[in-house]
């Protein structure tokens, strides 16, 4: 395609990207640089039907003239990022000069909310994209063998978990996992424990979680390796046939290689998705147990009264420079390719 | 003859409450939480609508569409059914108006109890009260001969009695689930052991001390003896857990008493379903509990037409002697003429035994959001209740500057 085609092609997709998402992320950066203006409170007598008390109140007047002077607020650089609820750099000083072990400080970091949020983060995208892409690739493959009368249905029942809606997907697993539900009691009598629960462990929350992304997000990759399976040619294969390959040497040296771009792409988009990881959190209602990164900044917008703006915008920020970090050698790498290629 | 049928028809249909209600323009949009006496409550000022527009929004999402929907101009609602907690963040942002003048003028049957006051004015119209007080179960109590609890400390010790005898496995509940409601059990408890949340005068936070960490000791305690999963457990899943005969004691809202006490379930649960007055906590004498108001306010960025019409027709339903007979049952309504009946003993004891009301305060939801994330490892014995307590106060510190309270 000439230069020239390709770019009235892409203008009206360039265009809404940048009114819907880069300009968006703009503004949400330049938020996260302002706090709010320090609030006017006076105190004042309030009553209701329980009686009358002196407490304090905003004093709206002068915070009306303050915020009309400056309506973005306090600026506050990058106060809101190194501050406790975020990256918490005193506390992380303090920790260090003050804690004995390396494990006590490691304990000390891991109970800042930010990190407590990031290492879910990362651990849940550590266990479910490696195993999402071998599930997919292994489901993918015995799809491919069996015979063509049954492949429909067979791709259907796999992709359900797509379908399903993750919220509903989440809900009914949470059921399950109820201490009187199937899968909860089952364990219970199992384990010989009435007080074991599923919910209640950190640990065996973290645990169905992962299962619950494995199995949510595993129909994605299969679909994708399950188009790339179709494209590798047959000559190559029947030649290692006839020289005798085993069907793992032929898994190996023919068909990874040939649809290993495929493979980059399928890590890429679940990385993405895995490091905002958010709905099964509100579906197993884990807030308890597991936090990401993602329901930070819903807790911050929407969880609390006071809806801190500066504070989810900063989450944000961090978690866009999170996924920038975690695609970058995928990214190099395929830009090199590029490179060499031509 | 003509005197008569018109006077008879006046009986019939006029009351003096409907005198008001000649609306003639204007439009009416309420914002509302859902639950069956808030839905009663519009219902019965939409009956007043005159010729005005009516539309309402009956959501429990209601906290996270109010403010933003309150500062648009003009304004989505005319009207927010707000409570002590939800009329802050309004309060804050400057987003309702004074209702002094449509009081005087079109307030005739709304007593002056029912006026929230602050700093003179009047800025909502409360209609109901609301608390979190003890259910038990009749039967389990009086087969093991257990007294009604008055106490946390007398909770703990029927429920360890409940479960030594085998009836029941998890004998307590009420709603722990992480963030916003185990925040709530926490308020409760720390106001019950006469704690203040805040250094006096100040946003400075004033919890990490001894009386906070009794707090935390006791929903400990008590959260050992309620079901494994008491962390994902909010006031609906606590109340199927009754409704299945799990429970025997539990803390939960007045406001949902009509939907236990019900024909659907297990009569004979429902029938051994009593209620009490909150209990009180480490030899205090005011209930571990919150008393809360639900009224209405008015966006001040609305037409003032609008705002005439939406306050006429609310206030024909807050002064409503007709709606509080029928929906008895329903709330606790701070209206003129409100006869209580059964199940409205736990706010009447409250009120009885001084139980204080949830602190009307600027940076309270701040501290809540704080609580109801940082106090759960302590729960999982991950860490101990002076820890827990310190990262309230320094997720609250955080919050409260970058909101400009410190």
């Amino acid at each position: 395609m000439p230069n020239k085609t390709f770019f009235w092609f892409f203008l009206p997709t360039g265009l809404a990207m940048i009114l819907f998402i880069g300009l968006p992320i703009i503004s949400t950066g330049i938020q996260s640089f302002y706090a709010q203006h320090d609030q006017v409170v006076k105190e004042v007598k309030k009553c209701d039907p329980f009686g009358c008390t002196v407490s304090i109140v905003v004093d709206n007047e002068e915070t009306s003239k303050i915020r009309e002077a400056k309506p973005l607020g306090k600026f506050n650089g990058f106060g809101t990022y190194t501050d406790r609820n975020h990256l918490a750099v005193d506390e992380i000083k303090k920790f260090w000069n003050e804690t004995e072990s390396f494990g006590a400080f490691v304990d000390q970091v891991t109970n800042l909310p930010f990190y407590k949020a990031l290492i879910f983060t990362l651990t849940y995208c550590l266990f479910v994209t490696p195993n999402v892409l071998l599930l997919g690739f292994i489901i993918a493959l015995s799809l491919n063998a069996v015979a063509r009368k049954i492949r429909g249905p067979l791709i259907f029942g796999t992709i359900l978990p797509m379908i399903v809606t993750p919220l509903v997907g989440s809900l009914v697993l949470f059921w399950m996992i109820d201490s009187q539900g199937i899968i909860g009691a089952n364990i219970q009598n199992l384990m010989n424990d009435p007080y074991l629960s599923l919910k209640s462990s950190k640990t065996l929350t973290w645990i169905t979680i992962i299962i619950y992304g494995i199995w949510h997000h595993s129909p994605f990759a299969f679909v994708v390796f399950y188009a790339a399976l179709q494209t590798v040619p047959q000559e190559p294969i029947e030649a290692a046939i006839i020289d005798g390959a085993s069907r793992i040497q032929r898994i190996k040296h023919i068909v990874l290689p040939h649809i290993y771009p495929v493979v980059t792409f399928v890590a890429l988009i679940s990385l993405m998705d895995n490091f905002r990881v958010f709905e099964p959190i509100i579906g197993f209602s884990a807030e308890g147990s597991a936090q990401s990164l993602s329901w930070l900044i819903y807790d911050n917008l929407v969880n609390e009264e006071v809806i801190l703006f500066g504070s989810a915008a900063a989450t944000s920020m961090m978690t866009i420079i999170g996924i920038a970090i975690l695609l970058a050698p995928v990214l190099i790498r395929t830009w090199k390719e590029f490179k060499t290629a031509r | 003859m003509r005197k008569i049928l018109v006077t008879l028809l006046f009986l019939l249909f006029g009351t003096s409450a409907f005198a008001d209600c000649n609306i003639k323009s204007g439009s009416i949009n309420i914002l509302a939480n859902d639950f069956p006496a808030l839905r009663t409550f519009v219902e019965t000022s939409k009956q007043c609508k005159g010729s005005a527009d009516f539309k309402v929004t009956h959501s429990s999402e209601h906290n996270k569409i109010a403010v933003p929907a309150l500062t648009a101009n003009p304004s989505e609602f005319s009207a927010r059914i707000a409570a002590n907690s939800s009329i802050v963040p309004l309060m804050n942002q400057d987003l309702i108006r004074p209702l002094d003048d449509l009081v005087k003028k079109y307030g005739k049957g709304i007593q002056d109890s029912q006026l929230i006051t602050i700093d003179g004015k009047v800025m909502a119209v409360a209609f109901m009260a609301n608390t979190q007080h003890l259910y038990y179960r009749e039967d389990v109590l009086k087969d093991l001969g257990i007294a009604i609890p008055k106490t946390y400390e007398e909770v703990v010790a029927a429920s360890e009695k409940i479960r030594a005898s085998g009836k029941m496995q998890y004998p307590y509940a009420a709603a722990y689930k992480a963030g916003w409601n185990l925040a709530e059990e926490f308020v409760n408890m720390f106001i019950g052991h006469g704690g203040e949340f805040f250094k006096s005068g100040s946003a400075e936070p004033n919890i990490n001390n001894a009386k906070g960490v009794a707090t935390l000791n006791m929903l400990k305690k008590l959260s050992e003896l309620s079901n494994p999963d008491y962390l994902t457990h909010d006031s609906e899943a606590i109340k199927v857990e009754w409704e299945s005969g799990n429970v025997a004691l539990m803390t939960l809202w007045a406001s949902r008493s009509g939907t236990l006490l019900d024909d659907e379930g297990d009569p004979n649960i429902t029938k051994a379903t009593k209620l009490t007055g909150p209990a009180t906590v480490g030899g205090g004498n005011i209930p571990a509990a919150t008393l809360w108001w639900d009224g209405f306010t008015l966006a001040k960025n609305r037409s003032d037409a609008d705002a005439e019409a939406t306050f006429r027709s609310l206030a024909h339903a807050a002064s409503n002697k007709k709606m509080v007979a029928d929906a008895a049952d329903q709330a606790v309504w701070l209206v003129e003429g409100f006869v209580p009946g059964p199940k409205s003993i736990g706010v009447i004891e409250a009120v009885k035994m001084g139980a204080k009301p949830y602190p009307m305060l600027p940076q309270m939801g701040l501290m809540h959001g704080a609580l109801g994330s940082e106090i759960v490892e302590f729960l999982q014995g991950k860490e101990s209740a002076e820890q827990a307590l310190k990262d309230v106060e320094a997720a609250y510190i955080s919050k409260a500057k970058e909101q400009g309270f410190l």
